[in-house]
């Protein structure tokens, strides 16, 4: 089974390499595209990216491993990533990180088809701590009794972090 | 004059939903001041910067004016790229100023790459942020529609102005500039040695600008009312406002953009609306997890740049008791405004459990290149999970402190200085609690 880029994404690609003077710098929005299209980077994902940027497999793996973002393998649909940074520290966020792990069954750092979980560094809304991203929906000020709730919103509204490549 | 509270620039669309588009922008008066830029010679807007006492606002503080005029007279394929990579703990100003008001960016922008002689420019933004992102590229095939992006600047003809936005996917180090261009290459993000500098050999090999959305949108301003009106909004070398984020235990915490000569005791208590629940005051961080913290008896200075380096209020850094960080020249580390994301905790926090959590963040991000970095994050990293957890043994605070010095001045990238320094200043400020906690004696079994 050979993998392949859509036509979509090809064309998106296309544009892209009109902004830059080679093919490499597109590698981060190849990527992106390349987990959208293929749920992860497994490695026949990193050798289609590899042809299609005309880089080597070694170079395109050392890209993917060095950014959180890229998973080798499969997560759920939706990324929850709680902020236990400073300022969600201090307001609470382990607490808010305690109860996703409660209500979803899963540890940080694991997923099930619905959800993978992360313990996420300062995502930049430390005036709203605890704060937690999903996609492009911020949930801000959370409080573990808004757990509940967040998660039942997502099952029914998921927001993958494909949503805006 | 001087700024007074109240007085608005780069904030002032916080809230309206409707500026994000550009009719609206535009019917403010919007992309009038890129207009005016290009009737004026890139000479006089860089004198104008110059006269501002703008300084950049992602971390470092260099004067921006400065900065531009590195760049070679006689350079072509100059590249503007703006660092949206805001991941410093403790700062959340740049993606909510890239939410409210990307054409304010856009702005900025087009008149620094007329100023430059750039043509392909990039925002560079942190891959979480997918809701900015996707604001920031409608924004921007806004202004092409318009004709202010596209093969002539603005319509001129002058020079093309392209602006592209290059998303990141997960990496602290990228916002450090060179690491940014390492990642924008298609490389892994690691940072760059200086020299040679970014100005010089940047981008793809070519002259280059980094500077902060913060900074880029402090422009169209000093364009409008002159470089002279900005600096009296400021104080001494410190023009415009300052633009700080304030979280932790205060009870509004919040973006807040303040006139420059505002000291942290009038933050937390007339802004702020002083300490959350009650509570006493203990410490605060000034300027992102990276800066030295601050303590009561310290807040009457203002969240000037200058002044949290200067002022004699505040206590020096020390490595050993009693022994100042040296930072050479006769000068002593103090803190620094840093990124303006200041957080405040209150009497019941448990400051060796905070500094043990900046320092598995830095530990976490950094790169990995330097082995004083590498090794050093590592090891203040697991001393201090083992402080906070009581664990800790007799002479480990001296351990972390020769630990931090060692970090400190020897690595490729400031990120070394951003964790050594913290770690100095929570052990000068806090020793106290650090050695309560570290009760087992030395060859005793653990
Ligand atoms: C580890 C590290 C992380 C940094 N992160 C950021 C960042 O997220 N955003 C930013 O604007 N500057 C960041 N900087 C500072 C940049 O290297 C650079 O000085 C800045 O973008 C220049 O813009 P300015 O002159 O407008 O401030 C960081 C520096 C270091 C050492
Ligand atoms: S100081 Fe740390 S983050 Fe910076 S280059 Fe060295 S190892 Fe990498
Ligand atoms: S510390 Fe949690 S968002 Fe910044």
């Amino acid at each position: 089974m050979s993998l392949k880029f859509s036509e979509e994404a090809n064309s998106k690609l296309e544009v892209l390499y009109g902004r830059y003077p080679s093919k490499q710098p597109v590698i981060l929005a190849a990527l992106h595209l390349a987990q959208k299209e293929f749920g992860d980077l497994r490695d026949e994902v990193i050798e289609v990216v590899a042809k299609t940027l005309d880089l080597s497999k070694a170079h395109v793996f050392g890209v993917v491993t060095f950014y959180t973002m890229f998973r080798r393998q499969q997560g759920g649909t939706t990324t929850i990533r709680v902020c236990t940074n400073v300022a969600c520290m201090l307001r609470d966020g382990y607490d808010v990180l305690a109860a996703f792990e409660n209500k979803l069954g899963l540890k940080r750092g694991e997923s099930n088809a619905d959800f993978s979980l992360v313990e996420e560094e300062c995502i930049a809304a430390c005036a709203n701590a605890p704060a937690v991203v999903c996609g492009t929906k911020y949930f801000l000020d959370v409080t573990p009794e808004q757990v509940d709730e967040i998660v039942d919103f997502l099952k029914s509204n998921p927001h993958p972090e494909s949503e805006v490549c | 004059m001087p700024a007074e509270i109240g007085q608005l620039l780069v904030t002032r669309r916080f809230g309206d939903e409707e500026n994000k588009q550009i009719t609206s922008y535009e019917a403010k008066g919007g992309y009038k001041i890129a207009r005016k830029a290009m009737l004026m010679p890139a000479s006089d807007i860089v004198d104008q910067i110059k006269a501002s006492n703008l300084r950049g606002r992602g971390g470092a503080g260099f004067p921006t004016g400065l900065k531009w005029s590195f760049v070679p007279k006689d350079a072509t394929d100059v590249h503007l790229v703006v660092n949206c990579d805001e991941s410093e703990p403790g700062t959340c100003k740049d993606r909510e100023l890239v939410y409210w008001d990307p054409h304010l960016l856009i702005e900025g922008m087009i008149i620094a790459a007329h100023t430059l002689g750039a043509v392909h420019n990039y925002i560079y933004i942190r891959g979480e942020m997918m809701r900015e992102y996707a604001v920031l590229v409608k924004a921007v095939e806004e202004a092409y529609a318009r004709g202010y992006l596209g093969d002539r600047i603005m319509g001129t003809g002058k020079q093309a102005c392209h602006i592209t936005v290059h998303r990141g996917a997960g990496a602290y180090i990228c916002g450090e500039e060179t690491a940014l261009l390492n990642s924008m290459e298609g490389l892994r993000g690691q940072p760059r040695l200086k020299p040679p500098f970014p100005a010089i050999k940047g981008l793809f090999g070519k002259p280059t600008v980094v500077n902060n959305v913060e900074t880029l949108m402090n422009i169209p301003f000093i364009v409008d009312q002159g470089g002279q009106w900005f600096a009296d909004l400021g104080v001494g070398r410190s023009g415009g406002t300052r633009t700080v984020c304030v979280s932790g235990h205060v009870e509004k915490p919040g973006i807040y953009e303040l006139p420059m000569t505002i000291t942290f005791r009038e933050l937390i208590e007339d802004v702020c609306g002083g300490m959350w629940k009650g509570k006493k005051f203990k410490g605060l961080i000034p300027g992102g997890t990276s800066m030295p913290p601050l303590v009561d008896s310290e807040l009457d200075v203002p969240v000037e740049f200058d002044a949290l380096m200067t002022d004699e209020r505040i206590k020096p850094v020390e490595v050993t008791e009693g022994v100042p960080f040296d930072m050479g020249g006769g000068r002593q580390l103090r803190t620094m405004a840093g990124s303006g994301g200041i957080v405040v905790f209150d009497e019941d926090t448990d400051v060796v459990a905070l500094c043990s959590r900046i320092m598995s963040f830095y530990h976490h991000e950094s790169c990995g290149q330097c082995t004083p970095c590498r090794e050093g994050t590592g090891w203040m990293d697991k001393i201090c999970k083992r402080i906070a957890a009581g664990k800790g043994k007799e002479g480990d605070v001296e351990l972390l402190g020769k630990i931090a010095n060692g970090i400190a001045g020897n690595t490729i990238c400031a990120l070394g200085e951003a964790a050594a320094w913290p770690m100095m200043g929570f052990m000068t400020k806090f020793r106290a609690e650090f050695e309560a906690k570290c009760i087992i004696k030395k060859g005793a079994a653990a």
